[in-house]
């Protein structure tokens, strides 16, 4: 590990350097595995938050209080540090800007479920794409929400990306995104109309992931063309 | 909300372990339940890490479609639930 970043209270990016890493897709991601002294091993999934650049790749790793991985990672890992990874791990949750011709997207985010939605968004800006991105993640408070200063810069760049956040929890006085959870009026008005041939992807909370698909499928949309992936019961955002 | 809906995942989280044991990428492929026939990408298919290997239901039916225990020097896949295992291959 080189570095690290705090992204919020609970998220952290660990900045990598992969020896002989074979390079990856957008969406995908990696095992890290650690070892105890007294050989106790625990492995976790974590996804990349970065494209492909060489040996270099960044994840995002959410502390789970109690947890047995995640507040080493995201807590006592410190720069120079050597950690045993696995990958790149899965070939459905991924989307790049030569895929699909041009169709527009949309991402889903629950709480750090924005990891690996990042990476396309990353993607996209890299390769110059002008194809239609909608961003819309859902965070309980202002403070908890992931990226939130790149994406604004992304969708300032005025080149088809488009933001849309929700606070669940709270929200101050003169916030102008959506306040409490996603519905199916507000994915109405953000997500692509089903006609228009879209790709989803929704990866967050099991039922943060869940009740947006089921949600999506309600209002029409081809589930061939929305691809999820759930994290478990942890950090519902 | 129940206890087994925040302890669940999908197959996104068997990637590792079966890229360990198969030479394709088994996210991709498409299951067929052995119990009730419904078709589902692998990626999608119900999954509990927090046995001592892991376990994959059917979203339709919930039937047992996949056990894999993973130890050091060894591993141990339980395919029965699952009829056919459709996989995609790479462009020839």
């Amino acid at each position: 590990m080189v570095g690290t970043v705090d992204e919020t209270p609970a998220v952290r990016t660990l900045q990598l350097v992969v020896p002989g890493w074979p390079g990856h897709r957008p969406g995908q991601h990696l095992d890290v595995r650690l070892t105890a002294p007294d050989g106790y091993r625990a492995q976790r999934s974590y996804s990349i938050a970065t494209p492909a650049d060489g040996e270099r790749l960044d994840l995002g790793v959410e502390r789970l209080d109690g947890g047995e991985v995640s507040p080493y990672l995201n807590g006592e890992l410190r720069a120079g540090d050597q950690l045993e990874l696995r990958g790149p791990i899965g070939g459905y949750f991924v989307w790049d800007p030569a895929l699909g011709g041009g169709e527009p997207v949309l991402l889903i985010g629950g709480g750090s479920g924005v990891v690996p939605l990042m990476a396309m968004a990353r993607a996209r800006r890299l390769a110059g794409s002008n194809v239609p991105m909608r961003w819309l993640s859902s965070s309980r408070t202002l403070a908890d929400v992931v990226y939130r200063a790149e994406v604004e810069q992304l969708a300032a760049a005025g080149d088809g990306f488009e933001v849309f956040q929700a606070l669940s929890r709270d929200a101050p006085p003169d916030w102008a995104g959506h306040r409490g959870r996603i519905d199916e009026a507000r994915l109405t008005e953000v997500a692509w109309p089903p006609e228009a041939g879209g790709r989803t992807f929704i990866c967050g909370p099991t039922t943060f992931v869940e009740a947006m698909a089921r949600a999506l499928l309600k209002l029409g949309h081809d589930p061939a063309r929305i691809k999820t992936e759930r994290f478990g019961g942890t950090g519902a955002p | 909300m129940s206890q087994t809906d925040l302890r669940r995942v999908d197959g996104n989280a068997l990637g590792g372990v079966l890229g360990d044991l198969f030479a394709a990428d088994l996210t991709l492929a498409t299951t067929t339940c052995a119990g009730c026939r419904a078709q589902a990408p692998l990626a999608t298919i119900h999954v509990y890490l927090d046995a001592p290997g892991a376990v994959a239901r059917c979203p339709g039916c919930n039937a047992v479609l996949l056990r894999v225990v993973r130890h050091e020097t060894r591993a141990w896949l339980d395919l029965t639930g699952i009829k056919v295992l459709e996989i995609p291959l790479g462009p020839a």
